[in-house]
């Protein structure tokens, strides 16, 4: 990596393409990775931060107002919001987070190979995936939990399959441009083997695309989940979550106190909103370069 | 429509693959393609149908236990109890068997009994069904009257407003339909008091009064990424050569924004306009959830918790087919605007 001191100007780096897809990506790009970074580090560290047991309350400080103890106040069991809401980005990322690392997986090889073989295997990959397509993920989330009861394994399971035909079909386009590309085709004259072209050559080159759209799951994922957890079908009381916890919140928005709700949604918003701009820059970038 | 739709099954290959281009006049040749190109939507859509009534279908014996004891919640019963319930369900004959028994009633309007209220799951659902339709049909002309209105505006008057207008697009655009629903309950039901907290009233005035709250909480999200997506393609058209030689030229702005600018936008506009509606299908769970709307979404999920199986297959079938319908729609309406699609030259 070129490290260039102050003062130096910068003339086309020469390893522009290690880092390339950070670049351009603004001010709103930047803020948006330093939110998901600080709710990913909430994810990792916060149950190690809390300091209270989220699950126990007192009844008797039901809807407590904020104090020294309970700096956000307490919900209507008398637990504390800060604690809860810390140890309930747990859930509510990591389950999005492996929705998105499966189906991105998934559908990128499944892209490759379709892209790469074409043929009746390249038909095959697109009926199925327009055979996913029929369920909207919430749907199957939902069919998902009542085999499997409720809970976050079935929903991310399920939530995975039907993520896979958005990431396949945009991968699958872009791995398709780059195949028609002559430099591909020097390469196969050159005898290089195919599972090598793919892997080193077109899969760097549909990155960010693919980044991009991962990010953009994330958000989807996030709200699909979350609303699940909502609805009483996901992650399962007296576990915190954000979404359950704005479902749980419920009951406090009809005598006025409404912060459970409230805190658990605008962060469940801020996440999926910082996703939403990331992604759209990343796209933007990757519409630039191609 | 044109009677020369039959033919073979096309073989509607990979989009890249070129086809070579019908050398003969244009207006035959694209309307033969379109019919080509329906014929082909409708083939697919009945297959993926079967496939979706074949997941739904065979999702009860992916349940861990035999289908039995899933029908039974394990509780113990009089063999010949059991015996009944497996005479019922067909649970006694193949699997093929019991498929074809299960399909020939859905297509009949039979969808078996529910467990939990020993009664038709069809009339079951047909009281709720109405609920879910109205809230869907009313987010459905919010998002396209607003979303396109806010999108065309913003697309053809840049300036501080629009600015505004997309900036909070982009925010409203990450807020799931129930926290919306909290936040609206919370200022305009329990504060403000203009609207019912829950229920879906009676009388026609009264439940489009019940509506207003949760069709906005559906809609909010959508209203924001039709209103954002209208906008680029407004701008993109205008920004267009062929419309830039139409103002020089010195046409009225007024005609060049309705034949050329939203006429091209159109395609992409209605596209994801419906496509966002045919979205909304499955978020209305959530939010007759929330306002306890009784429709097929909060009979969906009371399903799900007692373990109603026939009355989840059914409405799962019934939101599949739904969406894929409109979807099948939303791409046949695409190709009568755009006949470049169906010939396959089109900007996929």
């Amino acid at each position: 990596m070129t490290t260039l001191t102050a003062g130096e100007v910068e003339v086309t780096p020469p390893r522009r393409r290690t880092w390339g897809w950070t670049r351009g990506l603004g001010v709103s790009g930047w803020l948006s990775i330093g939110v998901l970074v600080l709710v990913l580090l909430l994810a990792v560290v916060g149950p190690l931060l809390a300091s209270q047991d989220p699950n126990e309350g007192n009844l008797a400080q039901g809807f407590g107002a904020p104090s020294v103890e309970h700096w956000l106040g307490q919900d209507a069991n008398g637990r504390d919001l800060l604690t809860r809401l810390v140890v309930g980005a747990r859930t509510a990322v990591i389950g999005p987070l492996l929705v998105v690392v499966a189906s991105t997986i998934l559908g990128t090889v499944l892209a490759l190979a379709a892209a790469w073989f074409g043929g009746w295997f390249d038909t095959a990959v697109a009926r199925v995936v327009d055979a996913v397509f029929a369920f909207p993920g919430l749907l199957l989330a939902i069919l998902a939990t009542a085999l499997f009861g409720a809970g976050l394994p079935a929903a991310v399971a399920a939530l995975s399959i039907a993520y896979t035909p958005y990431m396949a079909r945009i991968a699958r386009s872009a791995a398709l441009r780059e195949r028609g590309m002559p430099y591909i085709a020097a390469l196969r004259v050159q005898g290089i083997h195919g599972l090598s072209i793919c892997v080193r050559h077109i899969l760097p080159n549909i990155r960010t695309l693919v980044l991009a759209n991962a990010t953009i799951s994330f958000g989807f994922a996030l709200i699909d989940l979350a609303g699940l957890s909502f609805i009483g079908l996901g992650v399962q009381p007296p576990t915190a979550d954000w979404g359950a916890m704005v479902g749980e919140g419920l009951a406090g928005i009809l005598q006025r106190y409404p912060q459970e709700s409230f805190y658990a949604g605008a962060l469940i918003v801020a996440t999926v909103a910082a996703a939403n701009v990331l992604g759209d820059r990343l796209t933007t970038r990757s519409e630039g370069r191609s | 429509m044109t009677a020369q739709a039959g033919g073979a099954p096309t073989a509607s290959g990979a989009p890249g693959t070129p086809t070579t281009p019908a050398a003969p006049t244009r207006r035959r040749g694209s309307g033969l393609a379109i019919a080509r190109f329906a014929v082909a939507r409708v083939v697919g859509l009945v297959a993926t149908l079967f496939v979706a009534s074949i997941v739904i279908f065979g999702a009860l014996f992916l349940a861990p236990g035999s289908p039995i004891t899933f029908l039974t919640h394990g509780r113990s019963m009089s063999p010949e109890a059991v015996k009944a319930l497996e005479h019922e369900y067909h649970l006694d004959e193949s699997v093929p068997a019991q498929y074809w028994h299960w399909l020939t009633g859905v297509l009949h309007g039979d969808f078996g009994t529910s467990i939990l209220y020993h009664d038709s799951v069809g009339s079951l659902i047909a009281s709720r069904v109405v609920n879910t339709v109205a809230l869907v049909l009313f987010s459905a002309v919010l998002i396209i009257v607003l979303g396109l209105s806010i999108g065309i505006y913003a697309g053809l008057r840049p300036g501080r407003l629009a600015g505004t207008l997309m900036g909070t697009s982009t925010a409203l655009m990450a807020v799931p339909a129930f926290v919306a629903a909290v936040v609206l309950t919370l200022v305009f039901a329990v504060d403000l008091g203009w609207f019912p907290v829950f229920g879906s009233g009676s009388g026609l005035l009264d439940r489009i009064h019940h509506l207003v709250l949760p069709s906005v909480a559906l809609a909010l999200a959508s209203v924001a990424f039709v209103g954002r997506l209208t906008n680029a393609a407004v701008r993109e058209e205008l920004a267009a050569d062929h419309v830039q030689t139409a103002i020089s030229r010195g046409l009225p702005y007024r005609f060049v924004v309705r034949r050329h600018v939203i006429r091209n936008a159109a395609v992409p506009m209605l596209t994801v306009a419906g496509l966002t509606v045919a979205g909304l299908i499955a978020g209305s769970v959530v939010v007759e959830q929330v306002f306890q709307l009784n429709g097929l979404g909060s009979f969906l999920v009371t399903a799900v918790q007692q373990k109603d199986f026939p009355v989840v297959q059914a409405i799962c079938l019934i939101y599949v087919t739904s969406f894929v319908v409109l979807n099948t729609l939303i791409d046949l309406l695409y190709s009568f605007l755009d006949p470049r699609i169906a010939v396959g030259r089109g900007p996929s």
